[in-house]
Formats: structure tokens, C-alpha cells, sequence
């Protein structure tokens, strides 16, 4: 189908598209690279009165090291965060993440900003941020402000952002050089949302977990941190009764739809599989690097 | 402002002013309004792949833009590769190898495999299946795509290792 009328303003800085937001008063619409706002106006879902381009915002697009942290700006395209030396030394999980977003051409285009603030349940970058406890900056009529990862999917499609928020940065806490990690993930078809997948962070002490992360997706309405697991195997030693446990922690946190692609069981299932993998591969690693 | 809207466009290296209203989908901006029907569309949300184009050079969904964002750009398609007598060493390695039977997804397959020859290594097939995945074909079974991109991938490393030498 085609797109409803709608009007047009290209904005030339920060301000300028904000402004526009807070004068459509709810009924604007940003478009960043547009790979899921375009299809959503294709199908008629959303009827915006004005969009607010802001591809033509000059010092939008960047990963910067900053010290303790590395800043991302928000019309970065997830082709260059799959590039980025920087994010590959830094954060190797996102590096490999991204491999796994869509395809080449809709790489080309979208952005990270535009993927945290359209906030699919099955989408890599949301639950990266979830993972690597970003910071998201956030600026409108009222000011600028900083919202917690954690404290921003509030649902399928659902974030903290309101109406006349643009999301302005996006704030990533180093990891030690040594820290382990993995990503596991399946879908249908290369390129497709996941049915399942499962990120790990790790820091080990000898045969000790002494901190762990994992994020999972697919598997709810937003992406989610596996806490109660987590807990578990936090000052444990590591044994495969401990992963075990965490497993089983897991597969008793996630609530899966059933739908077209894969049951609710399967789904399951499979997340306490790659959960499986994930960790043996993030221990291995963390394991290989302080040794 | 949903009043059309006046945009310079370069497509194929010919240049174009045309008034546009915001809703226009850059696919139909080239089927309709410059008559280059040979950007498809298949889907218009992105899936399969048959609207790709180049835009300032990277492969992009043509259904996915709007001719308005894109005052000032470069755009390339299918039209702009080679003629019936010349073709494109793409389009000619897609003609050697069969690598097509209706050509609904053909003009798709072309835009994408060349963004693939500067962007990924190719190195082995499972890379080229992997490059080609957002791009659907209901006829061929992908064999003789797979096996055109790997003649295009092998004709280009000759074609550079040959500039190297000389
Ligand atoms: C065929 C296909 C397959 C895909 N597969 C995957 C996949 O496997 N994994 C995956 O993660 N994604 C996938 N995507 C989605 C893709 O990653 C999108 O790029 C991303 O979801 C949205 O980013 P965008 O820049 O294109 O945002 P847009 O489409 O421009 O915008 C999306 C939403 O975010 C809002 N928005 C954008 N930028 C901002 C901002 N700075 N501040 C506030 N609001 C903002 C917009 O108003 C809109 O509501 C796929 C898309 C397609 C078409
Ligand atoms: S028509 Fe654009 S991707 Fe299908
Ligand atoms: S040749 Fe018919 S769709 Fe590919």
C-alpha cells in the first residue's frame, strides 16, 4: 500500500526538529532511516500529520571513546557500528550482534536510535542496551535527561520516550578487557527477527563467576535481563549443575507468544538452549582471557 | 506542506527537478514519474528486496524512502548498469549462468550484488547466500544466482590483481 499524507519538515539541528515535535503536539512522527516507520505507514498502522526528517542533522552519526564510555550518536547506521573498530575492541557482543540485524541494504539505513525508540521484542539492538546497562539520553522542550536501559521498554513497541522526545545519545559503560561474552541466536532465515536469542557477559575469578549478565530476547514483550539467573550464578563456582540451575531459572523467567513463526514451548525450549551455549562459550572466553 | 514539493535528483547521471508530494515512495517516483520501470516492487515493506537501488552509493530499499529526503542524491538502477549490448559484468555474469527465469527479483538482485562486491569478502558462498538473504526469489531456487555472484566476485579479484600488476 501506500503511505497516508502527511507534511514534511527537514530539520537542520537538535532544536529545530524538537521544536517541530512539540508543535504537532503528539501527532509528529520522527523518521531516522525509516526501515520501520516506512513500512508501518506502507500498511496504514500509523497516520502522523507531520514527519520529522532529521537525517539532514549535521554531528548525529558517530561512536565515540569518552573515557569511561562510549557515546553513540543516534542516527548512526547499524552498518557502521558493524564496522566500528571501536565497538568490536570495546564491546565484541555488540559487534557480533549486529551481524544479525536485517540485511545489507537496511543496515545501510537504520539506526540505532531508531531501533531503541521503535523497541521490537525481537530486535538486537534493544537488547544490547538492556545487556550493556546504556544510558540513553534523551532532550525535549523541557530539557535533557537520561533515561536507564533498563527503565525504557516498557512494552512491544512501548518506551519511556514521550511524546516530544527525541532521542539524542546513546551511552555505553566499558567492559574490563577480559570480561567474557557471547551471543546465540535463531531464526527462521538469516537476516530475520530472532525466535530466540540469548546474550552473556562474564567476568570469571579461577573456577568462580564472580559477575554476570545475560539478556534475552524473543522470548516477551520487551527484551529482558535473566535477574533471578543472574543471581544464581553470581559467586558460584562454575559446574554444569550450576549452569543447570541457571537454565532452568531462564526458562521459568520467560512468558513466549505463540504465533505464525514458532509455540510458546518451542520458544522455551530453545532459549534454555542457546542460554546453554551462550554461557559455556562467555566462560570459556573469560576464562582464556585472564588466564 | 503535504503540497508537492520541488526536488533535484540525479538518477543513472541524468538530472531531474520534479515537484513531489511527501507521501511519494522513491519506488514509485522512478516507476511513475521517470518511467524507469525497472526498479520492482514487490512487497513495499521491505522484505523482499525486489525495489533495491543505490543511493550515494550504498544498496537501499527503494520502497523504504521518500523522493522528498532525497534532494541532492545520487541514485542508481537497473537501467543505469549496461545496455543489451554491453552489459554490466553483473548482468552478464547473471546472463552466463541462468541466474534468472521470470526477473521479477533480477533488477533487486543486480543493485544488491554490486554493493555486496565493494562491502563483503564473498569469500566462500555460504557469504554470498548469507548477502542475498534479504532478496526473495520465488523461481530460480537461488543455484544459479549463488553461482552468478560467484562469477562477478571472481572476475573482479582477476580484474583488480590484473590493475595491481600493470
Ligand atoms: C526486512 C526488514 C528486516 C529487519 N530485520 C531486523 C532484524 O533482524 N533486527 C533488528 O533489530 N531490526 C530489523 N529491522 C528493523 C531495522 O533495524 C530498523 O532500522 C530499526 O528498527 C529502526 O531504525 P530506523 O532508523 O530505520 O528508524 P525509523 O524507521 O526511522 O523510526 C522508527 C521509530 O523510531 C522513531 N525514532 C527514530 N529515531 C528517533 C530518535 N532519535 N528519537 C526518537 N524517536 C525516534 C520514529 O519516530 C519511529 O517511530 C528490519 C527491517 C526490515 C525492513
Ligand atoms: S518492494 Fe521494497 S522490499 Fe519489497
Ligand atoms: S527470477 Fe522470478 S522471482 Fe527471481
Amino acid at each position: 500500500m501506500k503511505p497516508p499524507p502527511f507534511d514534511y519538515f527537514a530539520a537542520d539541528c537538535i532544536e529545530a526538529a524538537i521544536q517541530a515535535l512539540a508543535d504537532a503536539g503528539g501527532d509528529g512522527k520522527i523518521i531516522a532511516g525509516g526501515q520501520s516507520l516506512m513500512p508501518m505507514l506502507n500498511f496504514r498502522l500509523l497516520r502522523p500529520s507531520i514527519l520529522i526528517d532529521i537525517n539532514r542533522i549535521p554531528d548525529l552519526a558517530y561512536v565515540r571513546d569518552d573515557g569511561d564510555e562510549i557515546r553513540i550518536g543516534p542516527l548512526t547506521r547499524h552498518r557502521i557500528l558493524e564496522t566500528s573498530d571501536l565497538i568490536a575492541k570495546q564491546f565484541p557482543v555488540l559487534h557480533e550482534a549486529m551481524g544479525y540485524v536485517a540485511h545489507l541494504a537496511i543496515r545501510n539505513r537504520g539506526t540505532i536510535g531508531g531501533s531503541l525508540s521503535h523497541a521490537d521484542p525481537a530486535a538486537e539492538l534493544p537488547m544490547m542496551s538492556l545487556l550493556l546497562d546504556a544510558r540513553l539520553e534523551v532532550q525535549s522542550n523541557a530539557g535533557r535527561r537520561t533515561i536507564e536501559a533498563r527503565d525504557f521498554f516498557l512494552g512491544a513497541l512501548t518506551t519511556a520516550l514521550e511524546d516530544g522526545d527525541m532521542l539524542v545519545e546513546v551511552r555505553l559503560p566499558k567492559l574490563r578487557e577480559e570480561t567474557g561474552w557471547a551471543f546465540e541466536e535463531v531464526a527462521r532465515r538469516s537476516g530475520d527477527f530472532a525466535l530466540a536469542s540469548v546474550a552473556v557477559i562474564m567476568d570469571s575469578d579461577g573456577d568462580w563467576v564472580s559477575d554476570i549478565r545475560i539478556g534475552m530476547m524473543g522470548v516477551g514483550e520487551t527484551p529482558m535481563r535473566a535477574t533471578e539467573a543472574e543471581n544464581i550464578l553470581t559467586g558460584q563456582r562454575y559446574s554444569e549443575a550450576a549452569v543447570a540451575a541457571t537454565v532452568d531459572a531462564i526458562r521459568a523467567a520467560v512468558e513466549p507468544n505463540t504465533d505464525l513463526h514458532a509455540s510458546a514451548d518451542y520458544r522455551r525450549h530453545l532459549v534454555g538452549i542457546l542460554a546453554q551455549q551462550a554461557l559455556a562459550k562467555a566462560w570459556d572466553r573469560s576464562r582464556r582471557a585472564s588466564r | 506542506m503535504s503540497e508537492p514539493v520541488l526536488i533535484r535528483i540525479t538518477v543513472n547521471g541524468v538530472d531531474y527537478e520534479r515537484s513531489v508530494e511527501p507521501r511519494l515512495l522513491l519506488s514509485d517516483f522512478l516507476r511513475n514519474d521517470l518511467g524507469l520501470t525497472g526498479t520492482h516492487v514487490g512487497c513495499e515493506h521491505g522484505v523482499c528486496g525486489a525495489c533495491t537501488v543505490l543511493v550515494n552509493g550504498d544498496s537501499a530499499r527503494s520502497c523504504l524512502f521518500l523522493a522528498i529526503q532525497l534532494d541532492g542524491a545520487i541514485v542508481e538502477t537497473a537501467e543505469g548498469l549496461g545496455t543489451a549490448h554491453a552489459l554490466h559484468p553483473v548482468q552478464k555474469a547473471f546472463h552466463d549462468c541462468h541466474a534468472l527465469q521470470c526477473g521479477f527479483c533480477t533488477p533487486g538482485m543486480l543493485m544488491t550484488t554490486i554493493d555486496l562486491l565493494r562491502k563483503s569478502p564473498l569469500a566462500n558462498d555460504e557469504d554470498i547466500r548469507e548477502g542475498l538473504s534479504g532478496n526473495l526469489c520465488r523461481c530460480t531456487g537461488y543455484q544459479n544466482i549463488v553461482r552468478a555472484v560467484r562469477q562477478a566476485a571472481d572476475e573482479l579479484k582477476v580484474a583488480q590483481t590484473d590493475e595491481a600488476v600493470s
